[in-house]
């Protein structure tokens, strides 16, 4: 009996030890496996979190108040700074007019500009790639620098364009006085930086498009131009609703240009009835002039609503442009 | 073996974001520090000054370093315009970190200060009250609080004075010796007609650089002899569209760009630079610090042509500044005795020499130094003296907080009527947007 009870006793379980070694092992791996991705991006998030997160959550907070480095207490003035903000300050509404005014004007060339660039420079070229790195070098030069010498050959009295203007016979223009003048310099400077990084993303796209489809064009009889607009730009779609987005962020927060075109006392008021003052301008002259931190808190609120608004807008246009036609 | 590995990445990891998290948090630790070392180790010092000339105290820093073994000085700003250096100032006061051990306070900002007094040392409680003597009376009531706190201790005052270009006046046949251009102008309405006479033999030069500098100084004047103050009233009540200084100082400006004196340049823009290199205006309004900004400008090239005369109107003053200790200082005591020796009857002194500066000690003012000195760049003329007829007996002109941005946007609507707008339209636009930047 003793031999069958043997025989049929359950089997020797495991040495202890090495069963919870392989065990907490194991579950080593899972915690490993579960939480390090989360422990991985941590870095990220802490600094978003104290650079972003915390930034944007006061500036919520702060808009709702009259915090001002002038008033010993803060109170609390829940809607007050946003209805004073949209519904009395034209001020600000001339911001606007003139950021969207000088985005319209920058941006549609730019993005044309660049796409016939790219276009131009993904044919076969001698020295292609000095050609393609040209582009770029626009990029690299300080803000702060091309807004200086722009600013120089928009002068009043030495400027070049102005002593071009003079030597074709046309009276010289005063760029800083007239609205319109000084949004196309200040667009020109913004142009002249960015075309050739837009190119630069254009041309990395139309790299990846089949040459197949251009050869079946080919052989169809589609012209080069029209080969352009019905596969080249159809294909381009993401892209260009990429950099659509990205030059609307830059766009509507248009700052550096304006505020160097105007040199001495006062340069955050853009012009003298601010004509082109911007709306970060305008946030930076109520904050740092006026020391009303709480409505700057708002106007910079609502200049995202108006950047999340204008992206929201132009991804919607530019969903538009079909592959199919 | 791939599980060590992720393990020391994981290490790695945790490793460095406690490090972010460290270093993030490590930066809060600063503010402790307060109430000033009583350590005599060495100390460095930092003095926070703006403007293109800086205040002129190298010298006497140097001076000081040899006096005190244990300080070693450093100086922030020069060059820094006085709106970004009061911005950045504003938020290092605001913040309780970053400020200098000693920093420069404005005529036209220090009343922004007041209402912060308490992020600054009161120097009533560091035996200031006992120098008192040593500051003309008006510098000294503004550079306290209405409750009697010391902000800040006088450094120079503006004074006021015209300079013009001798070698142009000539040309255009108007006299060049100093009493005699004095005497041409003794209102600012003879100015002008000076101005048109100028105008009609000179088609190539302009009378007078801009307008704003030209209203400043006719405001500070007007407003000195008048009301006492500006666009604040003298319990910071917005009085721009009551004031009628203001408007009596804009209708001159507006008439002087009438009369198609000004060339139309922006104040402290390169082109203002360059009108200074190229000789295109013959005359500027001049606060003593204004010798020093012209002298830096106009370069070697136009030393003994220009020169200095009586200000239309009766003396008056803009501009001038204060020294101030905040008290995130961590060497207050150090940091005291620095600012009361570069305020002194010997330290502003030094800085006349060095930038011409006009002392705002009555002691200074009459030391043979200051009121027997000419200046060669301004063809010898007798600046001690010409600046400081009328500086002991000014009365002070009372700006109010937001004294800055108001300016601002008053001197935006002379910009507009200099490119042409409507003078009437713009004086309303000035009484706007005055008030809005006022609020």
């Amino acid at each position: 009996m003793s031999l069958d009870l043997h025989a049929t006793a359950p089997p020797e379980p495991r040495p202890p030890r090495a069963r919870t070694s392989h065990r907490r092992a194991s579950s080593a791996t899972k915690l490993d496996l579960k939480y390090s991705p989360y422990l991985y991006v941590l870095p990220f998030f802490v600094i978003f979190a104290v650079f972003s997160a915390y930034p944007i959550a006061y500036t919520v907070w702060i808009a709702l108040t009259d915090r001002s480095p002038l008033n010993a207490t803060i109170s609390f003035v829940g809607m007050d700074n946003f209805v004073e903000l949209i519904t009395d300050d034209p001020q600000f509404w001339n911001a606007v007019v003139n950021t969207f005014g000088m985005f319209v004007l920058s941006t549609v060339p730019q993005l044309l500009l660049a796409l016939m660039l790219a276009n131009a420079l993904n044919r076969r070229l001698r020295a292609q790639t000095f050609f393609r790195m040209a582009i770029a070098m626009p990029i690299i030069t300080s803000t702060a620098v091309v807004a200086l010498i722009f600013s120089m050959i928009y002068a009043k009295d030495f400027g070049l364009v102005n002593w071009l203007l003079d030597s074709i016979g046309l009276d010289p223009i005063d760029w800083r006085a007239n609205r319109f003048a000084s949004w196309f310099a200040i667009s020109t400077m913004v142009d002249w930086r960015w075309v050739g990084y837009n190119a630069l993303i254009y041309l990395a796209a139309m790299q990846s498009i089949s040459k197949d489809m251009y050869e079946a064009a080919a052989l169809d009889g589609a012209s080069r131009r029209r080969q352009f607009w019905s596969i080249t730009v159809p294909q381009l779609r993401p892209t260009i609703i990429f950099t659509l987005i990205i030059s609307t962020i830059g766009g509507l927060q248009l700052f550096t240009e304006p505020l160097l075109f105007t040199s001495g006392s006062g340069g955050l008021s853009g012009g003298s009835e601010g004509q082109f003052q911007t709306i970060t301008m305008y946030l930076l002259d109520v904050m740092n002039q006026r020391f009303r931190w709480g409505y700057a808190g708002a106007v910079a609120l609502v200049l995202f609503v108006l950047i999340a608004l204008m992206s929201t807008v132009n991804y919607l246009l530019a969903r538009r442009i079909s592959s199919d036609k | 073996m791939s599980l060590p590995i992720r393990r020391r990445q994981l290490a790695a990891i945790a490793l460095a974001s406690v490090t972010v998290l460290a270093t993030a948090t490590a930066c809060s630790d600063d503010s402790s520090g307060g109430g000033g070392s009583e350590s005599d180790g060495p100390v460095t010092l930092v003095v926070d000054v703006f403007g293109d000339q800086g205040f002129g105290y190298q010298d006497l820093y140097k001076q000081y370093e040899a006096e005190h073994k244990n300080v070693k000085i450093q100086e922030r700003g020069k060059g820094l315009g006085l709106g970004d250096y009061n911005t950045r100032l504003t938020q290092q006061i605001t913040a309780g970190s970053g400020a200098g051990d000693v920093v420069a306070l404005e005529e036209g900002t220090i009343v922004q200060f007041y209402a912060q007094a308490d992020k600054f040392v009161n120097l009533a409680d560091h035996g200031a009250n006992d120098l008192k003597g040593n500051f003309l009376p008006w510098k000294w009531e503004q550079g306290s609080t209405p409750d009697g706190k010391v902000l800040g201790l006088g450094t120079d005052v503006g004074g006021m004075a015209l300079c013009y270009r001798s070698d142009l006046f000539k040309a255009a046949g108007l006299p060049t010796d100093r009493e005699q251009v004095g005497a041409l102008w003794p209102t600012w309405d003879k100015f002008i007609e000076a101005g048109q006479k100028f105008a009609a033999a000179d088609k190539k030069h302009k009378f007078v650089d801009s307008a704003t500098n030209f209203y400043n100084v006719v405001l500070m004047q007007i407003a000195g002899q008048g009301t006492g103050y500006t666009y604040y009233d003298k319990s910071n009540k917005m009085v721009i569209d009551q004031n009628p200084d203001v408007q009596a100082a804009y209708q001159l400006t507006t008439k002087m760009i009438g009369a198609g004196l000004s060339n139309n340049l922006q104040s402290f823009s390169n082109e203002w630079n360059a009108g200074f290199k190229n000789g295109s205006f013959a005359t500027i309004a001049c606060p003593a610090w204004m010798t020093g900004v012209i002298k830096g400008q106009a370069g070697d090239a136009a030393a003994g042509k220009w020169d200095v005369a009586k200000a239309p109107g009766n003396g008056g003053n803009w501009g001038g500044s204060f020294l101030g200790v905040p008290k995130s200082s961590k060497h207050q005591k150090e940091a005291i005795e620095l600012a009361k020796f570069l305020t002194s009857a010997q330290g502003q002194i030094g800085a006349f020499k060095a930038v011409g500066n006009l002392p705002s000690n009555p002691q200074a003012l009459t030391d043979p130094a200051v009121a027997d000195s000419t200046n060669d760049y301004f063809s010898k003329a007798p600046v001690g003296k010409i600046f400081a007829a009328g500086a002991s007996d000014l009365k002070p002109v009372y700006l109010g907080p937001k004294n800055n941005a108001v300016r601002t946007a008053v001197e935006n609507t002379l910009r507009a009527v200099e490119q042409g707008k409507s003078a009437d339209e713009q004086w309303q636009a000035a009484l706007k947007n005055g008030a809005a930047a006022g609020k």
